[in-house]
């Protein structure tokens, strides 16, 4: 009987396969949030095997700060010509133009925060009642305690006190008019499981995740890539480094490490001796120490 | 550290650890964190500067997994937390639940996907109630392993005897209970002794250290591969150029073995048929076991729908509408007699009437209370229910895949039950 194991590997694939089939079966109108990184990129892929012969029963929506990496843009497009999946994009700049979003200002303005409007006002729109992130539980501790299956009332929010209870392989959808689910997949993967399993699936990622020379500012321990929209403070210069970004995002918040991976093999190792977390070079999460709980409960990812 | 070809061949290990503040619960979690390196130095920062503001000495484990702003605030974990860690051999997904009497909703949370329960017990003290409760539970809830872990051993000079006397009453109490696979480990989480290294200090122990045990334990049999059970979860229907026919029935195999060309029976219409094809992303194979997400054709074209399930003629699970199973209830809001709910039971959705409540337990002292049929917040009672439509069910004991169910109120949607078929 010992033969009827699954690697730990497979059995997260399986457990991920089985919550987006259960979205496609409980939700009307789902919809799964794409930012072009390597967690949404696996959770694109697994949504791909769970449908398989079929295409993916729902749309992918990007919401787009306008301060992306090219090499994001450019790898999503690249994506969905090649798979003929459906993309939806939202623009923070269409709700600043409408006035419901209001620009940071200073010298390090970023539009990280004004995501979460965007991201209300698409699913308002769409009338989406369930959106799938690619959030895991280990990435912060507010994650630790998120479920599957995570209601938010009418106003996008969650109540972290509050939370129903997910028991076995039981997942409640149920829910009121104007109320939505956001749903996590990969709740249960680690870095270091998302890294393993692009190499086992062999899935392409935006070259960003590989190390290559780019100019940087260190700004208080956080190295940041240089872009418009970044304005030097006193005292600061730009550099050129080998360097690789461990997560992607807006470009005034991501803050990229000094590396030299550039194969998956290298970086698994890197991850493996790696003695900083992953949102550890994340400006966002830097605010306070409850930075991540309070946007969550604002309706953030 | 972690070869990627070894890293590949893991297992998953998922286990619970419940227990308070006191007996050492965050500091063990801690040391298994800590010492397999799952710690970060970023949050090791933040650790520090936060035990320091607070005025404590050292460092305060316990703010690693009190995740939520009011749960550092009270010094309390208020929520199930999910951790995770890993060894070359296997990776770890703790589930870590508060023990107080008032969270037992929790710990049957964390207890209903655990492989293994890590039970605490404070040398000085003993057998408790609460030890008592949470064995209970991981009875109730069917934990195929328990590791009784006996803390804080330098506290009483790491003697042998106390060991032994507390192993001898666990034993007592749980013959009492259905449990299957105990370990005993006599450990000091504080110094790391039994935890990932042998004890220096207890040369009269001979069996495995406690990662040592969460690294071999033989989880293999954990799941059931013997009696076959497939809900349909979701119908794949293509209706491409390439697949203008195709007709898939995608679901996790709940249990047992399905090989292709298999006679299958399909509930609950009962028509039997064969297995063409087991399809995944990666190509065609010839077999399927539980926990696998997969997709299925067969012979003929059936009306076959989500929360149809297929099964073995020679094999079936019980279809029936009265149900009895033991329940705890997870709201503050009281179950209602003769109340209507609904509930989901693998992946079937249907309402049900409450008819009657046989007996509440008092989770300390495991009495049946017949004439207490008030079941409300972290209550544990044994139910009979009686649903809209046949429940293709197998006794908890046997599947835990098809012998739960859970209740949910129907005027506030929340999930309000979870139950456990006899």
């Amino acid at each position: 009987m010992s033969s009827y194991n699954l690697t730990h590997l497979k059995e997260l694939e399986s457990e991920a396969i089985f919550i987006l089939r259960e979205v496609a079966a409980q939700f009307e109108k789902p919809v799964m949030l794409f930012s072009g990184g390597k967690d949404s990129i696996v959770m694109f892929h697994l949504a791909r095997k769970a449908f398989h012969p079929g295409k993916i029963p729902f749309p992918l929506m990007h919401v787009d700060t306008g301060h992306n990496f090219p090499e994001t843009i450019k790898f999503r497009d690249d994506l969905i010509k090649e798979t003929g999946e459906t993309l939806i994009v939202k623009y923070v700049q269409e709700s600043i133009d409408r006035g419901t979003a209001i620009e940071e200002t200073g010298p390090n303005p970023s539009r990280n925060g004004l995501q979460t409007i965007t991201l209300l006002e698409g699913l308002e729109e769409g009338k989406y009642d369930c959106a799938m992130g690619g959030a895991r539980r280990d990435e912060e501790k507010a994650r630790a305690k998120e479920r599957f299956f995570s209601h938010r009332d009418e106003f996008g929010q969650w109540d972290p006190k509050n939370q129903r209870p997910e028991l076995w392989n039981l997942f409640n959808g149920r829910k009121k008019i104007g109320e939505h689910f956001r749903v996590f997949p990969i709740s249960n993967w680690t870095e270091m499981d998302v890294w393993q399993y692009i190499l086992h699936e062999n899935i392409s990622l935006p070259s960003l995740y590989f190390s290559h020379k780019r100019k940087v500012v260190n700004r208080d321990g956080v190295l940041l890539a240089k872009c418009e929209y970044i304005t030097l403070n006193k005292n600061e210069k730009w550099e050129e480094m080998d360097i690789r970004c461990r997560t992607i995002g807006d470009m005034t918040c991501t803050g990229v490490c000094m590396s030299e991976a550039n194969s998956l093999e290298k970086i698994i190792e890197e991850v493996a001796s790696t003695r900083i977390t992953e949102r550890g070079g994340r400006a966002d999460d830097k605010r306070s120490e409850a930075a991540m709980e309070d946007r969550k409960k604002e309706g953030y990812f | 550290m972690q070869k990627t070809k070894g890293y590949l061949d893991m297992e998953l290990l998922r286990f619970t650890t419940a227990g308070s503040v006191d007996d050492g619960k965050s500091t063990l979690i801690g040391r298994l964190l800590y010492d397999s390196k799952a710690i970060f130095e970023d949050q090791m920062d933040q650790l520090q500067k936060t035990s320091e503001q607070r005025g404590e000495e050292g460092i305060n484990l316990a703010l690693l997994t009190d995740g939520l702003r009011s749960e550092r605030e009270q010094g309390i974990t208020i929520d199930v937390a999910y951790r995770y860690f890993a060894t070359p051999k296997r990776k770890f997904i703790i589930a870590d639940t508060p023990g107080h009497i008032q969270y037992t909703r929790n710990m049957v949370t964390g207890a209903s996907t655990a492989n293994l329960a890590i039970l605490l017990i404070d040398a000085r003290h003993g057998v408790i109630e609460q030890t008592k409760r949470h064995a209970f539970i991981a009875s109730l809830l069917q934990i195929p392993h328990i590791a009784v872990c006996i803390n804080k051993m330098d506290l009483i000079d790491f003697k042998k005897e106390k060991f032994e006397e507390i192993r001898s009453d666990f034993k007592k109490f749980s013959s009492r209970l259905e449990i299957k696979d105990v370990n005993f480990i006599p450990i000091s989480a504080l110094n790391g002794d039994n935890v990932v290294e042998r004890s220096k200090n207890m040369s009269w122990y001979e069996g495995p250290t406690l990662m040592h045990l969460l690294e071999n334990i033989h989880i293999g049999s954990d799941h059931n591969h013997v009696d076959c059970r497939f809900p349909i979860q979701y119908v794949v229907r293509p209706q491409s150029k390439k697949y203008p026919d195709y007709r898939g029935y995608s679901g996790r195999i709940e249990g047992g073995v399905f090989k292709k060309g298999d006679e299958i029976t399909i509930l609950p219409s009962g028509f039997s048929s064969k297995i063409k094809s087991i399809d995944t992303f990666n190509g065609p194979i010839s077999e399927a076991f539980s926990p696998m997400s997969v997709c299925m054709t067969i012979e003929d074209d059936f009306d076959i729908s989500r929360g149809d399930m297929f099964v073995r003629e020679n094999n079936q699970p019980d279809s029936k509408q009265d149900i009895d199973l033991m329940v705890c209830w997870m709201n503050t809001k009281k179950m209602i007699i003769k109340g209507k709910y609904t509930i989901r039971h693998t992946t079937q959705t249907a309402r049900c009437i409450i008819k009657d409540v046989k007996y509440k337990i008092d989770i300390n002292t495991l009495h049946r209370k017949e004439d207490d049929k008030s079941i409300g917040l972290n209550d544990i009672g044994r139910i009979s229910i009686r649903t809209t439509k046949p429940l293709f069910v197998d006794s908890y004991r046997r599947n835990r895949n098809t012998g739960s169910i859970i209740i949910v109120d129907e005027a506030s949607n929340e999930t309000v039950g979870a139950g456990m078929i006899i």
